[in-house]
């Protein structure tokens, strides 16, 4: 059963918040926010329950517009903040929003720490291949040979695949989507907010705007539509070669593995160093 | 109080600074290891978990910061601890604390510097830093501990004062005072005051997050607490939305460094010594502030009416308690281990009559009794 936008917006979108938003027409972070307002109302999660930190850049503004906790920190270090928050209070969903120069230049050593470090957070990444806000700069998933505003000669560096990255840096849940697939970001953010361990998806997103015109990938329906035909599924891309794979998007989750939560194991740090302290 | 006898303990300033984090509720400590701090870390992740507390060591200094900035908003008592490195990295998240009011003490034991310097040597050269190290207008309060019973005492009064204010207290210890071993009687629990931040007394649907009471400092409600609120490192309005309105953005500064004037008389801490005659006097702080005091009292014993006035605040710079010492006497001496960083504060508060004169030691080495003796003889 589809949730009524209108109930969502009432339900979520800030009242006293002054709109309009910051983003484009047709940004993709749009696309995103309703699919995480989807599953936060389909998982039932209290508002109170919820804290919604996020970096700096466009994905940065979404914390302000949701009636949840809310957290804009500095660029880069939301997922710092969300394991102070998480620790001091492991009752609580957080939910980490960044965008792919945030967490994956600035930030890039804080998400492979909390890939490792296993909390039970979730992060949501999304990746639009630019630094839109700040003007086109080129970002750490910018692909080769692109044009940003500092790679207008053509990009000569390799892209992040932020994905791969965070199933490397250990994550228990990795799921990447794009926003083409808006219903497979709903529930692939209904798994990771269930899942209990450090869960990342990666969802792959337009900037038509800063990226698209620049690259001559046309306006945002033709880089939605472009999405769609990138995309192949997890189970497609693993009988699919190598050289078949070359220019293609895989997507679904790409790792859901049972590793020891460091929020759970520190449980039992607590009762060591209070039967020592006894001891004493 | 009883009359029992204290238990007394033989304890290294940052282990006592360890005692009263958890003396003053800290319960919430993120760092990373760096020389000559890490003891404190080291201690904290044995005791935290004793009392319920998380420790946890970062991946850096940007990310100790950052964690203990979410600890404070969950509503735990944070802190963290390092030396000039890593206090370096610690400016960016330090300046979020600052515009979020997010309280947490920030214990930075200073080492020789620029860059990684003299990591096991004594020195002072981070007082300015911290007073302006973060970028932006902003108030902050720095303190600063010359014994491993002020390790303790200051401790708390720092988590208090943040609590208070809403304020990151940045303090300051140096490589001597960290790893020097004094015995130390700890009072007991309840003669400590403890100080806790003010939470929201009105229904969550009425709460201003950014909405300062009599003296200027918000309630502050927990994330968690029912009471969802936006924290933001961009200036905002009393809801904590950003805001560029030219009126709103002055009132919030106008707010946050108005909070910590109307607190003076509570924030700035100095300790006088043998001032009521003096005609000479020593302005110190830090260990040296102990070589100061030997060398006053040294002074006296030869003639010269001596006096100490100690610094326990840096920031706001104590200038109430200068003044008057500046207009009596003819001379001030400002004994630093850096080429003079609170002698400029002092000759800022200087109203001409009386003599600055610095005394300065950047080789690594601490400034000794005898050489300010020999200063203050001839001053």
């Amino acid at each position: 059963m589809p949730i009524p936008a209108q109930a969502l917006r009432h339900e979520y979108l800030r009242h006293n918040k002054k709109f309009p938003h910051v983003w484009c027409p047709g940004c993709g972070n749009g696309i995103v926010m309703g699919a995480l307002l989807r599953a936060v109302s389909r998982l039932e999660i209290d508002k109170d329950e919820i804290v919604l930190a996020s970096g700096i850049g466009c994905s940065g503004r979404m914390p302000t517009y949701l009636d949840f906790n809310t957290l804009h920190t500095t660029h880069g270090r939301a997922l710092t903040f969300a394991t102070g928050v998480k620790l001091a209070n492991p009752s609580m969903n957080v939910i980490a929003i960044m965008g792919d120069g945030d967490s994956t230049a600035i930030g890039g050593n804080h998400f492979i720490h909390a890939a490792r470090r296993n909390l039970n957070l979730t992060a949501i990444i999304i990746n639009n291949s630019i630094y839109g806000m700040t003007g086109g700069q080129y970002s750490p998933t910018t692909p080769f040979g692109s044009k940003s505003t500092t790679s207008v000669y053509g990009h000569i560096e390799h892209a992040f695949s932020i994905a791969e990255l965070a199933v490397t840096a250990g994550a228990s849940f990795v799921a990447r989507a794009t926003v083409y697939h808006a219903d497979l970001i709903d529930r692939l953010i209904e798994q990771a907010i269930n899942k209990r361990g450090f869960a990342v998806v990666e969802v792959i997103s337009n900037c038509h705007i800063q990226y698209g015109r620049r690259n001559k990938l046309g306006g945002a329906v033709d880089m939605l539509t472009s999405f769609k035909e990138q995309a192949v599924s997890v189970s497609r891309a693993e009988k699919m070669s190598h050289e078949e794979l070359e220019g293609k998007t895989t997507i679904g989750v790409l790792a859901d593995r049972e590793i020891p939560i460091s929020t759970e194991e520190y449980k039992k740090v607590r009762e060591q160093a209070r039967a020592q302290k006894e001891k004493v | 109080m009883s009359d029992k006898a204290k238990q007394r303990y033989l304890l290294q300033g940052n282990e006592a600074i360890v005692q009263g984090a958890l003396a003053a509720g800290c319960r919430f400590f993120a760092g990373y290891p760096i020389t000559p701090a890490s003891e404190i870390a080291e201690q904290l992740s044995i005791t935290l978990p004793a009392v319920d507390g998380t420790f946890i060591q970062m991946e850096d200094e940007i990310a100790s910061m950052g964690a203990i900035i979410g600890a404070s908003l969950s509503g735990v008592k944070a802190m963290t601890a390092t030396s000039g490195p890593g206090f370096s990295l610690m400016q960016e998240n330090l300046g979020f604390a600052c515009v979020a009011e997010v309280p947490c003490v920030v214990v930075n034991v200073m080492r020789g510097g620029p860059s990684t310097g003299l990591p096991t040597c004594p020195a002072q050269g981070d007082v300015q830093m911290a007073r302006w190290g973060t970028h932006g207008d902003h108030p902050i309060v720095v303190l600063s501990v010359s014994t491993v019973m002020d390790s303790f005492t200051i401790t708390v009064k720092a988590f208090n004062i943040a609590e208070k204010y809403r304020v990151p207290v940045i303090l300051l210890s140096d490589e001597v005072v960290a790893h020097t071993r004094e015995c130390v009687e700890l009072p007991d629990a309840e003669e400590i005051k403890v100080v806790d931040r003010i939470t929201p007394s009105v229904p969550p649907e009425w709460y201003k997050p950014y909405e300062g009471d009599a003296r200027g400092v918000p309630p502050m409600a927990a994330f968690g607490d029912g009471y969802r609120h936006h924290v933001t490192g961009l200036i905002h309005d009393e809801m904590g939305y950003p805001t560029q309105r030219p009126s709103e953005v002055k009132a919030f500064h106008e707010r946050l460094t108005k909070k910590i004037t109307r607190g003076f008389p509570d924030i700035q801490m100095t300790r006088g010594y043998y001032l009521d005659d003096a005609e000479v006097f020593v302005v110190a702080y830090g260990a040296v502030a102990r070589s100061a005091l030997r060398a006053v009292e040294d002074a006296r014993e030869n003639g010269v009416k001596a006096g100490l006035l100690q610094l326990i605040t840096l920031f706001p710079f104590p200038r109430r308690a200068l003044t008057p010492l500046l207009d009596q006497c003819r001379a001030v001496l400002v004994p630093e281990m850096n080429l003079g960083q609170i002698s400029r504060e002092v000759q800022r508060v200087n109203n001409g009559e009386c003599v600055v004169a610095k005394h300065n030691r950047i080789d690594g080495k601490f400034i000794t009794p005898r050489e300010l003796f020999d200063r203050l003889m001839k001053l």
